[in-house]
């Protein structure tokens, strides 16, 4: 599959997402925030970092790039959309994902491999873990706290949209321990902690973020 | 020239790490009796020509698309007039 990564003014994880791509057995595509163009692509990953400076809010001009608007239209059409921290906050002010990220609770910027369970395998993200699979993966973010009203987290945890939780320690303040969620379709998936860099065993802190990018490939040949 | 006024705040239930870390420093520089602060932002748009209920309405249609999140902010617009 073609897998497009896209960078932002401010991106940073970019390349490392197309890496995870091609380790995962797909092809990445790089797209550029001010194309109007997806280049025919499969699927999108909205890599982390921090576009646009963070100004205003995370995510929240990055939202009005050009590329959004063709990317918002193909996740309503059911593309496979990954946004990974940076991308988390992209995707929720996008509102393709409920809630908000705000600064982490303690106020200060954390960096650590988070333990995590895999609590949805129904997306095309995540369908290489087994349900209640618990993973390591680094996690790096200073506005990483998931919120949303009670009755949204009560409506996506009922829907089992809830995709990952923190294990251990809850590093952000996220409500509920949420680590990442999915959409109602179960699409779009965002996610706080970064599988992209846990999928070779020389760079990572080991390989249980693999997952991420080659549930794509089992999806296509299931 | 009048300018228009957008403040955005964080609603009353979503916590507000940064007014928390004000509050805790008000006391270390010998403040004393405030229980509670809130962090918010200020816009000020300068708007040319008079402001109508219809510059009103788009302004508003700014803050809920742009200047806020509505998931966890608030906004208000008003007007101000130079002195």
């Amino acid at each position: 599959m073609k897998v497009g990564v896209v960078t932002f003014p401010g991106s940073l994880d970019d390349v490392d997402a197309q890496r995870a791509v091609r380790v995962g057995g797909n092809e990445a595509v790089a797209l550029w925030h001010g194309d109007h163009d997806l280049r025919g692509v499969d699927a999108v990953v909205l890599p982390g970092g921090f576009s646009y400076g963070d100004y205003l809010r995370c995510g929240a001009i990055s939202r009005f790039s050009p590329v959004m608007t063709e990317l918002v239209e193909a996740a309503g059409r059911g593309m496979p959309v990954l946004g990974i921290c940076n991308g988390f906050q992209i995707l929720c002010e996008s509102h393709l994902l409920p809630g908000a990220l705000i600064r982490n609770d303690h106020r200060r910027f954390v960096c650590r491999d988070q333990r995590l369970r895999i609590e949805n395998t129904r997306t095309p993200w995540t369908s290489s873990f087994a349900e209640g699979a618990e993973i390591t993966v680094p996690l790096k973010n200073g506005e990483g706290g998931f919120v949303a009203d009670a009755e949204t987290l009560d409506r996506i945890e009922g829907e089992g949209q809830v995709v990952a939780r923190y294990l251990d320690l809850n590093p952000n303040g996220s409500a509920r321990d949420i680590a990442g969620i999915t959409n109602e379709r179960g699409n779009v998936v965002g996610l706080m902690p970064h599988p992209e860099h846990a999928t070779e065993a020389l760079t990572g802190s080991g390989t249980d973020g693999l997952g991420f990018f080659t549930s794509l490939v089992e999806q296509t040949f299931a | 020239m009048p300018k228009v006024v957008v403040d955005v705040m964080p609603k009353p239930e979503i916590l507000d790490p940064q007014g928390k870390a004000v509050l805790g420093a008000l006391p270390r520089l010998g403040f004393s009796g405030v229980t509670d602060v809130r962090q918010g932002k200020r816009f000020e748009l300068e708007v040319g020509g008079e402001v109508t209920d219809e510059v009103l309405e788009q302004v508003r249609q700014m803050a809920e698309t742009l200047l806020s999140n509505p998931v966890i902010e608030y906004f208000e617009v008003r007007v101000e007039q130079d002195a």
